[in-house]
């Protein structure tokens, strides 16, 4: 499913909103899960999932190509985690995590 | 894939985290919805992402990432704290590849310096 494909659905469900409201929706849920994340703050999402930023440290890499060594900083990343009820969805009604 | 070093969390201490209510309130005050429909429509877009995630489907959102299912073999791992090997079960699991905007973004507000 694409972004669009996402509101197109929205749109049948929901005659009695507009179009660009929807489409709206998505764009300010995925915007402020975003700004959360760039404030270094969690977004938890009770049975879908959290999303977080988890920091790489500096590490001294290599080129794969060329096998020179190459300094990378330190970085900052977004990270999601599903949350229990959607593990469990996916793993035929039991989360792992229990197992 | 990522050294153990990597799995550090940052923000945690000094942030409430953002939730459904907050979201809800951007949509209530950002699009001029109800608050009642304004909880349903994020609740469905959850619900829709989770059921073809279920379906074993990729959900690509543009400017933000993609959600993809991975299979994963089962594996002998061990327990952390008893140091106690364990085989961890197959299963399935959802991974987050954030798009090149949204590392962007986070990198270039935390990484100041």
């Amino acid at each position: 499913m694409l972004r669009s494909e996402l509101v197109q659905k929205l749109t049948d469900e929901n005659p009695h909103l507009r179009p660009q409201d929807l489409e709206k929706v998505v764009d300010v849920i995925l915007e402020e899960i975003t700004s959360a994340l760039e404030n270094g703050s969690r977004v938890e999402l009770r049975g879908f999932g959290a999303f977080s930023v988890r920091k790489r440290d500096a590490r001294v890499g290599r080129n794969p190509r060329t096998g020179e060594t190459v300094q990378v900083e330190e970085k900052f990343v977004p990270f999601f985690k599903a949350g229990k009820e959607l593990r469990a969805r996916l793993n035929d009604g039991v989360d792992p995590e229990d197992r | 894939m990522f050294s153990v070093n990597a799995v550090k969390e940052v923000g945690v201490q000094h942030d409430k985290a953002v939730t459904r209510a907050e979201i809800m309130d951007s949509l209530v005050r950002e699009v001029g919805l109800t608050r009642q429909d304004s909880g349903e429509l994020l609740e469905r877009v959850l619900e829709l992402i989770s059921d073809d995630l279920t379906d074993g489907q990729t959900v690509k959102l543009a400017r933000f990432g993609n959600f993809v299912v991975r299979e994963k073999n089962a594996r002998m791992g061990r327990n952390p704290k008893t140091r106690i090997a364990a085989e961890i079960s197959a299963r399935r699991v959802v991974a987050f590849r954030p798009s090149p905007l949204l590392k962007q973004r986070v990198d270039d507000s935390l990484n100041k310096d």
